[in-house]
This record gives C-alpha cells, sequence and structure tokens, in this order.
C-alpha cells in the first residue's frame, strides 16, 4: 500500500511524542533524532517497533543507523511501502 | 581523627497516608488507615483482596514520559528523592561528594511479569527495551543517581523487608568514611501485583481479614493474623555534619549509628528468642555512644504476624531492661501496611519527624493487647515525648533473618 510522506510524518509525529514525550509541532523532516529531538537509543527502539506496525514495514536493525533524521525515517517508510 | 557525625538534612515520601511527608505525617498521628480493598479482578483468584496503595498515584507527580520508562518502584523513588532533595535544599554540592543508596526488596517485579505477559501474548518483538533498565533492583537508585548526576556511588543493598533500613545505614557508613558528604538514601517497593500476594499468601504472611481491611494491620493485637502488603517509599537526605552547617541547611537530627546482626535460624520465620535483634541493638547502642537510658521512642517492625511481634517484643525487653519502660513504641504498619523494601525508610521518615515534633505516632486496631507483650505500646492516639535530649531506634528485619536498628537522636 503506497503511503504519502504527510502520512507517515504525521504517524511518525504522534509515535515520537508517545515514545519520548516531545511535542509533534516540534517534530519536522530535517531534525535530527539523537542530538534535536534527544531520542536516546532505548526510545529509538520503541520509535521503531510503534512504526513497522502502524505502517506495516519492516525496518531491518541494520537500517535503523541510517535513519538520523525524521526525513530519512519517513522516506525510508514511504519507499518500503511501495 | 574523631569521626565524622552524619545529620539529616531532607525527607521525602509517598505513601499510602500521602503523597508527601507532612500529609504522609499528619495522616498517621491522626490514626488514618491507608489500607483499601482492591478493585483489580485478579482478586477473586487470591484469598486476599487488600492492600495499602499510595495515596496519590504517581501519574499526577510526573511527566506522562518519566512513567513509561520507569518500574513503579523507581517512580517512587524518583518522587520521594526529589521532595527530599528540595527540602534539603537543593544544595549545592561537587557531584563527586554526592552518593546514592536507595534500597528495593523485590525490585521491579511488576514490569517482569508484566512483560513476561507482553512476551508470551505479543512475542519478543514488542518487549520494552526498558524492560531490563524498570525490572533490575538498583533501579530506583539507578534512576535518583543519574536525575542527581551522582558520582561518589549509587548502591542497593537488599535484605528483604529490612532493606530501606540497610540502604539508610550504609549511606551512614559512606558519610563516615569519607567517600560522600551527601547522600541521598532510602526505600521503596511496588509490589502489589498478583504473583508477590499469592507468593506470602501462600507462606500464611497476609492477613486474610477481607471484610475489614482498614482493620485488619493490627501489631500486638490478639486478633492479628498476618501482614497487609503495602506499597510508596521513604528518602532520607544524609550530610556530613560541618558540611550541612557551613551551608546553613535546616537540621532535622543526626543519625548516630546502627548494628546489623543475622539470625542464622531460618529463612523466614523469627528467631523466637530474638538474639539476633538483641545484639543488633546492643551494637547500634554502642555504635552511637549511648545507652539504654537514652532511648525513648522506637518505631517497631512489627508486621502484625503472630510470630513476628512477640520475638520482637520480647527481644525489645530484653535488650532495653528496665528501661523499655520510658521507651514509647510504634508500629506504624498499622495504618501504612508492610512497604517491604520501603519499610524501614518511610519508618526512619517517621523517626525524624518524632524527634522533630516530639510526638510519638499511634498505633491502632489494638483492640486486645496480647498479653505477651510487655512493652509500651502507644495505642490509638499520638503521645508526647519528653522535652531534652532523646534517642530513638528503627528496628527492621528482614526475611533471611536480617537484622537492622538504626539510632537517631535529636541534636
Amino acid at each position: 500500500m503506497a503511503l504519502s510522506q504527510a502520512d507517515v510524518l504525521a504517524g511518525l509525529k504522534e509515535i515520537v511524542e508517545e515514545v519520548a514525550g516531545i511535542p509533534a509541532a516540534s517534530i519536522e523532516l530535517g531534525k535530527n533524532f539523537t542530538d534535536d529531538l534527544e531520542v536516546d537509543s532505548l526510545s529509538m527502539v520503541e520509535v521503531v517497533v510503534a512504526a513497522e506496525e502502524r505502517f506495516g514495514v519492516k525496518i531491518p536493525d541494520e537500517k535503523v543507523t541510517d535513519l538520523v533524521t525524521v526525513g530519512d525515517a519517513v522516506d525510508f517508510i514511504v519507499n518500503a511501502a511501495k | 581523627m574523631s569521626q565524622r557525625r552524619v545529620v539529616v538534612t531532607g525527607l521525602g515520601a509517598t505513601t499510602p497516608l500521602g503523597g508527601d511527608v507532612l500529609t504522609t505525617w499528619s495522616a498517621l498521628l491522626a490514626g488514618k488507615s491507608g489500607v483499601r480493598t482492591l478493585t483489580e479482578e485478579w482478586t477473586s483468584l487470591l484469598p486476599v483482596s487488600f492492600a495499602a496503595r499510595v495515596a496519590i498515584e504517581p501519574s499526577e507527580q510526573m511527566e506522562r514520559v518519566e512513567i513509561r520508562r520507569l518500574d513503579r518502584s523507581e517512580q517512587f523513588a524518583i518522587i520521594a528523592s526529589r521532595e527530599a532533595w528540595k527540602d534539603a535544599g537543593s544544595p549545592d554540592i561537587d557531584k563527586e561528594r554526592l552518593g546514592v543508596v536507595i534500597a528495593s526488596g523485590i525490585g521491579g517485579v511488576i514490569t517482569m511479569l508484566d512483560q513476561y505477559d507482553t512476551l508470551n501474548n505479543k512475542g519478543a518483538r514488542l518487549v520494552s527495551p526498558h524492560t531490563v533498565p524498570m525490572l533490575m533492583p538498583n533501579g530506583p537508585a539507578a534512576n535518583v543517581g543519574l536525575e542527581l548526576q551522582a558520582k561518589a556511588g549509587v548502591h542497593t543493598p537488599v535484605s528483604a523487608c529490612a532493606s530501606g533500613a540497610e540502604a539508610v545505614g550504609y549511606a551512614l557508613e559512606m558519610i563516615r568514611s569519607n567517600r560522600a558528604d551527601i547522600i541521598v538514601s532510602g526505600g521503596v517497593e511496588a509490589a502489589v501485583h498478583q504473583l508477590p500476594m499469592a507468593g506470602f499468601a501462600a507462606m500464611k504472611a497476609l492477613s486474610t481479614r477481607n471484610d475489614d481491611p482498614a482493620r485488619a494491620s493490627r501489631p500486638y493485637d490478639v486478633d492479628r493474623d498476618g501482614f497487609v502488603l503495602g506499597e510508596g517509599g521513604g528518602v532520607l537526605v544524609l550530610e556530613e555534619y560541618e558540611h550541612a552547617k557551613a551551608r546553613g541547611a535546616k537540621i532535622y537530627c543526626e543519625i548516630a549509628g546502627q548494628g546489623l546482626t543475622s539470625d542464622g535460624y531460618h529463612i523466614a520465620a523469627p528467631d523466637p528468642d530474638g538474639a539476633g535483634v538483641q545484639r543488633a541493638i546492643k551494637f547500634a547502642l554502642r555504635d552511637s555512644n549511648l545507652s539504654t537510658k537514652d532511648i525513648f521512642h522506637l518505631n517497631a517492625h512489627a508486621t502484625s504476624t503472630p510470630a513476628g511481634d512477640v520475638a520482637e517484643a520480647n527481644a525489645l525487653r530484653a535488650a532495653l531492661g528496665g528501661d523499655a519502660d520510658h521507651v514509647a513504641v510504634s508500629a506504624t504498619k498499622s495504618m501504612t501496611g508492610h512497604l517491604l523494601g520501603g519499610a524501614g525508610a518511610i519508618e526512619s521518615v517517621f523517626l525524624v519527624k518524632a524527634i522533630q515534633d516530639r510526638m510519638a505516632p499511634p498505633t491502632i486496631n489494638i483492640d486486645n493487647l496480647d498479653p505477651a507483650v510487655s512493652i509500651d505500646v502507644v495505642r490509638d492516639k499520638p503521645r508526647a515525648l519528653p522535652t531534652g535530649d532523646i534517642a530513638a531506634l528503627n528496628d527492621s528485619f528482614g526475611f533471611g533473618g536480617h537484622n537492622v536498628v538504626l539510632v537517631f537522636k535529636s541534636l
């Protein structure tokens, strides 16, 4: 099922807010998970698992380290869902 | 070099009687019970359907995201430590001279069991990555240490229901031995869950007075039938005396010494002779340079079990001799229930408040005092303690035969 970038960003915002307590409004494509949003390694695992559940995609462990920004994650999920 | 003296400069608590020290202390003096019927469905599986849950849920005292990363025992530790640290005046201290010693008897048992359910029902991938930091028994101490950036050492002594007292004693030694100037110390427990309760019930350790929960915890009463499980925690900020004076801290009292022994008798039953308890009291007085004449108040372990209460009372009478006649004994578990690893810590908080206010809290629910009890129990109403110099003892014992006695004295 194809997903739009806007849909994935909206979903990801909800997940990051739920897991890490970061207000959805401050979550943007260019934000870095670690440096800007202070999502630590354990919370990142939670974000990945929640995103897999929500979007029906698989995010392999070796890919997670490439997901530096919110935009990286959105692009990966959009492509994986194609 | 003379020994470094240690004082109490901050208190914090979250208990079945209140979400902080003052609310808890007023309820305690008023003789209120924190024991209630549980509403969870699983109580129908157990012979016991009540416990003493905290009066204020952590969700009302902490941020949502903090809650989901912390086991309930860790939440109690953070809440009580924040209050205690603030009460101590949020001291500006070299973090390498700041330590944390916070105990738990069982650790993050609710997290362990919940995540085990997740594993079985949803699979390994959905087990939380926070599981291990949440279930480890040192989690409460570690999280407080992290929040305060404590770098002198973070420790977690474990001795079942003596754990909280042992933590406070360990903190005393850390300051005496010059490893630190301030230690945030205490104990917590969050074990109101069907498995620990079923386990205690299987030992016949819990009261089954389901029709009258508030009257179930009745230390020293002839009809006592077991303890009531409680949850929550207490924290004391201990500080080296000169350090506290130099920064103009509010000083509650001194923690003068401790005595620790073990029974070598049985894994759960108390030694009926109470020899280990007597030795612990003797050592605690010696460590404090005090005698039985100086003791005017005692917060007993007294959990409301048929065997334990009398064994302890006999040991107290034997250890204190004739001076037991001027020791006002309070069994506050009659109101808070038994906080296991948190018990020795909240009861130390109560002792400090008793010395400050010169008031011994009551023991409730004694309709008929067990004739085998030959100590002076404060019943129903609080009792004024003498003015002038006084010292007080806190007894805590744990499954495994652990005996811990702490000594606090006025300054």
